[in-house]
């Protein structure tokens, strides 16, 4: 028999209680378990960057983790972000203005990094913001537009 | 991609998890921070049966000073380590060289435990471990023993750990008075592992002659590598130039052991192995100079 966990997970400030597999990661989790599919999944091995959430606040790769164990914790997704379509957060609103994306398959990831980051070094540099951008793949952009992006809502955000 | 089943075991002690690995000596798989285990579970080339995860064992997360020491909990985060004052005072080359350990998504999950016990040859806290004279500190449901650093890494991903113990602390003597140290890798993009890295101290006497010196080099053979000959050419010299450069040449021909991969040949390893050594040490005997 499947053995199986309850857990009780805070995401996005709601609360949600389900019983798991212990292998299911917490990406499939929030992906299917709660439909929350803004998180994305690329390579599933902790190279790419796209399912990138807040655990407690830090940002970590919801690939490499399990549900089980996000139970008791406070998970942000890119969901978490904004409270409808016409009031994006700025640095959602910035990725807009400055053509941050084109397929948009990596951004959610890339923002939900990005968002520590600029609470940490509220006024980067450029070699800064690519170097933090380094654990965040992107093949449509160059990064060029991700960079002016994440300057212009380093300005917003002041 | 997705692991196979497993029994799953999140106990809140360190006392529960040892009578676990006890009950499942040899099946039990310990599950730290989770981020070189998972990706390989995912893969499925690892299937425990059995997982342990230590998360929830909050009593491994410590860091402090003690008697001339830092002593740190197994399941510390990398990203704790990187942000520590005790560490950035006593050991600066660790403060160094973390945040060369892959992304800080990484780091705020990876245990500084986690990735001694993986002991993948081309990760920087093992190097890191020979080069600081760490002991590590093993249990299991019995009893406790200290292992020194350069008696753990026994191969290619393998340790001197037996299937049911954990690797519960680790302790780093605090860096001798007069030494400086330097931490340098070449990697294809910021975070990803390094074709060649190494860690280099330099304590000088207070004639500016060198009292000890220590290079330790990762991806450079079946675990971290410690060049001690390369070390001993600079013992009791001054650092010339062309010293350095001998001891460069002695340990990138010598006393690495390169395997070359998909991104590079074992003959630029060794390149880059002679090349980084030279401005390690340098920056290394540049440091100890400006703390005499």
């Amino acid at each position: 028999m499947t053995q199986t966990f309850p857990v009780s997970i805070k995401v996005n400030e709601k609360e949600y209680k389900r019983e798991v597999e212990p292998r299911l990661l917490l990406s499939d989790f929030l992906r299917h378990e709660l439909g929350l599919t803004g998180t994305h999944v690329g390579c599933e091995h902790g190279v790419c960057g796209a399912c990138t959430i807040l655990f407690d606040g830090d940002s970590a790769r919801s690939c490499l983790m399990f549900a089980v164990q996000a139970s008791g914790h406070h998970i942000t997704t890119v969901e978490g972000l904004a409270n409808d379509r016409d009031n994006l957060h700025p640095l959602q609103q910035s990725f807009w203005e400055a053509h941050g994306l084109q397929c948009g398959y990596c951004t959610p990831g890339i923002l939900m990094t990005m968002i520590p980051f600029l609470k940490q070094n509220p006024d980067p540099t450029e070699d800064e913001i690519r170097h933090a951008l380094s654990g965040n793949l992107c093949r449509c952009t160059g990064y060029q537009h991700i960079v002016d992006a994440v300057k212009l809502a380093a300005e917003k955000m002041k | 991609m997705k692991p196979a089943p497993f029994e799953y075991h999140a106990p809140d002690s360190l006392e529960q998890a040892l009578q676990i690995m006890k009950l499942n000596a040899g099946e039990g798989k310990i599950l730290a921070g989770g981020q070189s285990l998972v990706p390989a579970m995912n893969f499925r080339v690892v299937q425990p049966g059995v997982l342990i995860d230590l998360n929830r064992v909050s009593e491994l997360s410590f860091i402090h000073e003690e008697d001339g020491t830092i002593r740190i909990g197994a399941m510390a985060r990398e990203r704790h380590l990187e942000f520590d004052s005790s560490i950035a005072k006593r050991t600066p080359l660790l403060t160094e060289a973390t945040p060369f350990i892959a992304h800080p998504q990484i780091r705020n999950r990876g245990t500084i435990g986690g990735s001694i016990v993986n002991a993948d040859p081309a990760a920087e806290l093992p190097v890191l471990m020979l080069a600081l004279n760490a002991r590590l500190k093993a249990r299991n449901a019995s009893n406790e023993r200290w292992i020194d650093a350069s008696d753990f890494f026994t191969g290619m991903f393998s340790t001197a750990l037996e299937p049911d113990e954990i690797l519960v602390e680790i302790e780093l003597p605090f860096m001798p008075a007069h030494t400086g140290w330097s931490f340098m890798e070449v990697a294809p993009r910021a975070g990803d592992y390094a074709l060649m890295g190494v860690a280099a101290l330099v304590t000088l006497d207070e004639n500016g002659k060198c009292a000890g010196a220590k290079l330790v080099y990762l991806n450079a053979g079946e675990g971290p590598v410690d060049a001690k000959e390369a070390a001993q050419i600079l013992q009791g010299e001054i650092l010339s130039d062309e010293l350095i450069k001998s001891a460069a040449v002695h340990a990138s021909e010598k006393e690495i052991n390169p395997f070359g991969n998909v991104h590079t040949s074992a003959e630029f390893q060794r390149h880059l192995a002679n090349v980084l050594t030279k401005k390690a040490l340098k920056q290394a005997a540049q440091r100890a100079g400006d703390l005499q």
